[in-house]
């Protein structure tokens, strides 16, 4: 087992705590690179799916994982990100210029779907950011001159200084590099003082009021960061599925994000990014298991959402951290070999909570 | 001397209950002044008008000569004012330094570039940040829970953990609702300790709301005494434990007959 000795408070700062966190990242960051070289290509675009949601699962996990904010609108930020970013193309904006851009309109709309949240919280935040979705939905359908309404948008290969990238492999690294440093800015943002309010507000608003944090501000900042971080993952969407319709970003869509990052474990960014394996794997799971089911279950049309329900229960209830939080437990389980006891996670129940602000 | 925090006629009612009724009070720099007084008397509600919870629906209230009721519950902290609650209000999926780094978000000074980008200006913050943290630390002998989630922590800890957490504001008012409660006979001898090293050490005034008289008369210099919601006594611990009002107040006069149920005293279903 590691005991990691602290000598300086850098230590407590820096990203990586100890030099084992310094090798294993580093050899998962090799194994990405290399990855096209050894995978299929139908694997490495699974790859590149699992780098966009891991994108929006980082913005999904900043507001209800961290900031404690639900959100079942987080589809139509995608689409507010995709459609700037294919229109703006489309006018000839270049992609990172593009993209920028529609990261910092779908930030702005977040601002706007923020509002409530000043408000509501919980269920009622939920409805007031599905319904944020239903309009984008129907604008995106309705407004034909700019989306295409039904018959979408045709998305052409991203290109940066005259490099296109066509092939699998590129978009891979595209969607990859944009993944790491999305990543970097939200680890930054949680060790500084914007992240931990998150935190303060998202365990206790009352508190958070009385140490100083401005509620109002530090909710619009992470809807605002959420949606920004999502409208970028909705760019890059629409060049990895390469035509855009209002279908593809329904409330559905909507509900399984957020079953991505409960699933994934609420809370940690591991858990965006495992929960966006899950996501994507799930299908081709399903799929592989078919073959052992009778016929008349496995040509089922309501298959894949009837196991995803069963398995958001079973997370729900026997893992409410997810699998991040398995994930912790079977790692502990191996650092404090044999002395691992069921125990060990168990926190006791408090039920000592005084009167809320609303 | 001019007092540090200064209320006056203060009032606030719940539809009919008047929860606080024309209080005023002041606390002068450097003392530690606790009010006391039974369930229902209106204490936490005077804690929540100067932590800007509550409104006051008439009164004034000045902190070191600024107009409490113009400044927004937020900035309260900035100003100099901290708390703690009576039924502890930490953030418990967060660890302890974690906890007491909140504590030191008033005096952010970087932009939410430069935590992005994690510039060299956000790290020399962050230092100065655990820096203030580990004083703290050491004040309270957190340092074997520093890196504990409060979830996993036992009460008496979690007490001394938001204890801290006020202290790492950096404050010049220290507001304490019932430091005591929920706590063993050695734990609360160690409050009384650092309730005493905050005033004397620390330089910091204290204002609590307490129920154990021992440690009331050990550590205040002044008390008020408070019952549904009036002021019925002030002056030394001593003086207001043998106040008759205040007596009353507690155990009800020699006549009034037993078991009735009106009494003061009796609990009013509204705590604190």
């Amino acid at each position: 087992m590691r005991f990691v000795f602290k000598t300086r408070y850098d230590q407590d700062i820096a990203l990586f705590k100890h030099p084992g966190q310094r090798f294993w990242y580093g050899l998962l960051l090799i194994a990405l690179l290399l990855a096209p070289a050894a995978v299929s290509e139908y694997m490495l675009s699974q790859l590149v799916f699992i780098c966009i949601y891991g994108i929006v699962g980082l913005g999904l996990m900043l507001l209800t994982g961290y900031t404690g904010q639900v959100s079942l609108g987080h589809a139509a930020f995608m689409a507010v990100g995709a459609y700037t970013h294919v229109v703006l193309i489309s006018h000839g904006w270049p992609f990172l210029l593009a993209i920028t851009a529609a990261a910092l309109v779908a930030g702005a709309v977040g601002v706007v779907v923020g509002l409530p949240a000043l408000r509501v919280r919980g269920i009622y935040l939920a409805i007031a950011t599905m319904a944020f979705g239903f309009i984008v939905e129907e604008v995106t359908a309705r407004w034909e001159s700019v989306t295409g309404g039904n018959s979408g948008l045709q998305v052409h290969a991203p290109a940066i200084a005259g490099f296109k990238f066509e092939s699998t492999a590129a978009l891979y690294y595209l969607c990859l590099s944009f993944a790491v440093v999305t990543t970097l800015v939200v680890l930054n943002l949680l060790r500084a003082p914007t992240g931990r309010a998150f935190v303060a507000i998202r365990d206790s608003e009352i508190s958070a009021q009385s140490m100083g944090i401005n509620l109002a501000r530090y909710k619009t900042i992470a809807f605002a960061l959420s949606a920004f971080l999502t409208g970028i993952a909705g760019a890059l969407y629409a060049h990895q599925i390469r035509f855009i319709t209002p279908e593809q970003f329904t409330i559905l869509q909507s509900i399984e994000l957020l079953l991505m990052v409960v699933i994934g474990g609420l809370g940690s960014i591991h858990g965006a990014f495992f929960g966006a394996a899950f996501i994507i794997s799930l299908p081709q799971v399903i799929t592989w298991f078919k073959d052992f089911l009778p016929d008349a279950i496995a040509n089922a049309t309501g298959l894949r959402p009837v196991i995803f329900g069963a398995v958001m229960i079973l997370v729900v209830l026997a893992e409410p951290y997810g699998i991040y939080g398995r994930w912790l437990k079977i790692r502990t389980y191996f650092q404090l070999f044999p002395f691992y006891r069921r125990g060990l996670f168990k926190r006791q129940k408090s039920f000592q909570k005084s009167d809320r602000l609303r | 001397m001019s007092a540090l925090l200064c209320a006056s006629n203060l009032s606030l009612s719940f539809g009919g209950l008047k929860a606080v009724n024309d209080v005023s009070f002041d606390v002068q720099p450097g003392e530690v002044f606790t009010l006391i007084g039974p369930n229902g008397a209106g204490k936490t509600t005077v804690f929540n008008l100067i932590s800007r919870i509550y409104q006051p629906a008439a009164g004034k209230l000045t902190f070191n000569g600024i107009d409490l009721l113009t400044v927004a519950p937020h900035r309260i902290a900035a100003l100099g004012v901290a708390r703690t609650f009576q039924n502890i209000e930490l953030f418990e999926q967060a660890s302890v330094l974690a906890n007491l780094l909140i504590g030191r978000h008033t005096h952010r000074a970087t932009s939410l570039w430069q935590e992005v980008l994690f510039t060299p200006a956000a790290w020399r913050a962050e230092r100065e940040f655990r820096d203030r943290v580990e004083q703290v630390i050491d004040f309270l002998d957190l340092q074997h829970y520093r890196d504990t989630i409060v979830a996993a922590l036992p009460y008496g800890v979690r007490k001394v953990v938001e204890l801290a957490r006020a202290l790492a504001i950096g404050p010049r008012l220290l507001l304490l609702d019932e430091p005591s409660s929920g706590l063993n006979v050695e734990e609360t001898d160690d409050m009384a300790f650092w309730i005493g090293d905050i005033r004397n050490d620390l330089g910091i005034t204290v204002l609590m709301v307490e129920h154990d008289m021992t440690l009331v008369s050990r550590v205040s210099d002044r008390v008020l005494a408070m019952n549904q919601g009036e002021v019925i006594a002030l002056g030394t611990p001593a003086q207001v434990q043998a106040h008759p009002a205040v007596i009353e107040a507690y155990l009800g006069t020699p006549s009034s007959p037993p078991l009735q149920g009106e009494g003061p005293g009796m609990g009013m279903g509204l705590h604190g």
